[in-house]
């Protein structure tokens, strides 16, 4: 069984392209191209340039040595949050941009929620004296004050999503709308693994390098190419299927897939979409995902703004159908407390996203030589007026 | 013979109109469509809200908000419709996004619609591919007939296979945008237009998007059978309540 995505653009029932016709030749010329593009030695080599002189990759894989002790097994850290603009989300941005660039695009749109993946995307707009608009909820402008004023420096055009929720949702409505209304000067640089093949798996490809080096660096330091367990948050699922990527059919290393609990799965306020979802449409793509018995859209709770999204990339909700991952939920404050013990012990301050993926040590055990690679996903300072309130520094 | 089908056999231009049911109140469904049937209209398209219109501008996102905020739901909008048989005669098409139908279940929503009276469905993120492999037949069982999109930027081969798989009329769809975007027509959609005529498919084309009165009504139907005004009538309703749908659709026909 494999576990990638089938030419049909469906990860066994899940993925496919659910777009109005307005979207398809948008959509249609990126899945023509996009495999053929990747596969070009200039861009191989442009896009693994600036992973090395611009991104800092690879990023470390550390052994955390007191975390290990404490939870009595081997806990390597993939260390993204070391990554220029500080998380995963920026080796996305750069493939895209190179692709779009080949596609002869020059406009870029994006969505943003909490920030992330709109810095990283205006960053490389940047880089590349792009046009770049990135839509951001109304709500998320108010509460990531700091990352909109970044994107503003980098350059870009900050439009707020004021339809719906005014979150993340809404703002890739209004980039999908977007690019509806502008379909030949326009690349939409998706931040996830999320919308219409070809996007899941092109974003999941860009994201493979992080377990392409886990794989060399194990080498290196354990002398085998396999973890035990490779363990990720999921929002979207863009670091989850970058750390996963080179192991989906290798069944020897069992991946943990540790999804937002929120106040609680059965609180009302959550993001659980393993437990609490249903197979539906978003965005373009046949997933699981969280809406009334009516099929509306319904708005998903974390403290953590890159783990709200209501649906999970079709890769994904695959993994889950078909059990190849195992899926953990964890609630804000068991993530928050994950989050400081990973200070204390280790000096690391992490994003609140990847504390979710750190709080699985406390119920779930491991071998004493088990070994357990974490995604770091991200970097906490984006986040530190989260923490500062939570634990009233 | 399907009312669509007998309806696009008339010697005539088509004058459809699309509303989102819900709004403004939960209970104007009924008494819109009637009023839209008295005030000569053709064919309406009644759209089922929902949370996350990827195709819609902000008037017909607007107004689906508020009727879910109102309460309407699928369950409900079938118990709105079901005695409209009994003084509507003119072709009803359902128009929503594919989740809710998901949801409801295809072949409960479409047994629904055949029991109801309803004539055809929009599904504007049913691919035509997913359409033919998994759903036709079921469409097909109930006497539906489901109708797609074409845009400029959609391919002359592409059109030959929408147009193969069709069995009503082609919903043109004028510029590359969303619905309420544009208003009034250039060179480019005239030429648009005219290409698309001298391509004598099987299924008559009926625009829709940029069309907001009389003017644009005529620009529209110069080279196709009909068209569809959606957001500009939402807008009137919006300013003039109900009451005051049929001085809206007399400027169309005058």
């Amino acid at each position: 069984m494999s576990y990638h995505v089938n030419e049909k653009g469906y990860y066994g029932e899940f993925g496919g392209a659910y777009i109005p016709e307005m979207l398809y030749a948008n959509v249609e010329e990126l899945r023509q191209h996009y495999l053929k593009i990747m596969d070009e030695p200039s861009f191989k080599e442009e896009f693994h340039q600036l992973l090395k002189d611009y991104v800092g990759r690879p990023s470390p894989l550390y052994f955390a040595k007191r975390l290990s002790e404490k939870h009595n097994t081997k806990i390597y850290l993939k260390r993204e949050d070391l990554n220029h603009t500080g998380a995963h989300k920026i080796n996305n941005t750069i493939g895209q941009i190179l692709v779009a660039k080949r596609l002869g695009k020059t406009r870029i749109i994006a969505e943003t929620g909490a920030g992330q993946h709109g810095v990283a995307t205006a960053t490389v707009c940047a880089l590349m004296g792009l046009e770049c608009i990135v839509y951001m909820g109304e709500v998320d402008i108010a509460r990531q004050a700091p990352n909109v004023a970044r994107m503003k420096m980098l350059g870009a055009t900050v439009v707020p999503a004021t339809s719906g929720s005014k979150t993340l949702k809404d703002a890739t409505n209004e980039a999908i709308r977007d690019w509806i209304n502008n379909p030949v000067n326009t690349h939409y640089i998706i931040g996830s693994v999320v919308g219409p093949h070809p996007y899941p798996d092109m974003v999941a490809r860009l994201q493979s390098v992080v377990s392409e080096e886990i794989q060399q660096q194990l080498l290196e330091k354990e002398g085998t190419t396999k973890p035990d367990y490779v363990v990720a948050c999921v929002g979207g699922g863009s670091n989850a299927a970058g750390v996963y990527y080179h192991f989906l059919d290798d069944t020897d290393v069992k991946l943990i897939a540790v999804e937002a609990a929120g106040k609680g799965i059965h609180s009302g306020e959550s993001a659980a979409t393993s437990v609490l979802g249903k197979e539906g449409i978003i965005h373009g793509s046949k997933t699981l995902l969280m809406q009334t018995d009516d099929g509306q859209i319904t708005e998903p709770y974390s403290i953590s703004a890159g783990l709200d999204y209501p649906g999970v990339g079709p890769m994904h909700a695959h993994l889950y159908r078909s059990c190849r991952a195992e899926f953990i939920s964890i609630t804000d404050d068991e993530a928050m407390k994950a989050g400081l013990e990973l200070c204390e012990l280790e000096g690391i301050i992490p994003a609140i996203e990847s504390s979710h993926a750190l709080a699985i040590f406390k119920d779930k055990k491991f071998k004493k030589d088990d070994i357990v690679v974490v995604s770091l996903s991200g970097r906490g300072d984006k986040d530190l007026n989260t923490y500062i309130n939570y634990f009233n520094l | 013979m399907n009312r669509i089908n007998q309806k696009l056999q008339e010697n005539k231009k088509i004058v459809s109109i699309y509303f989102t049911a819900g709004f403004p109140l939960l209970e104007d469904t009924v008494s819109i469509i009637e009023k839209l049937q008295r005030a000569g209209v053709d064919m309406i398209e009644i759209g089922l809200p929902f949370s996350d219109p990827l195709a819609d501008g902000p008037t017909i996102q607007g107004s689906s908000t508020i009727a879910l905020k109102n309460g309407m739901t699928t369950h409900k909008l079938f118990e709105q419709l079901k005695d409209i048989r009994k003084t509507v005669s003119i072709p009803l098409i359902i128009m929503g996004y594919f989740n809710p139908v998901l949801q409801y279940g295809v072949e409960t929503f479409c047994a629904k619609c055949a029991e109801t009276g309803i004539d055809g469905l929009i599904i504007p993120d049913l691919p035509v591919d997913v359409y033919n492999e998994e759903y036709k037949t079921i469409f097909e069982r109930y006497g539906l007939v489901n109708i797609f999109l074409i845009t400029p930027q959609t391919s002359e081969e592409r059109i030959r296979y929408i147009d193969s798989v069709s069995n009503g009329f082609i919903y043109m769809v004028s510029s590359a945008s969303t619905t309420g975007a544009k208003s009034g027509f250039g060179t480019e959609q005239t030429d648009y237009f005219k290409r698309i005529a001298n391509m004598q498919l099987k299924n008559q084309q009926i625009v829709g998007f940029g069309i907001s009165n009389k003017e644009t009504f005529e620009q529209a139907t110069q080279f196709t059978k009909g068209a569809i005004i959606g957001s500009a009538f939402i807008k009137h309703l919006s300013q003039y309540g109900v009451q005051n749908i049929n001085e809206f659709i007399a400027e169309i026909l005058s």
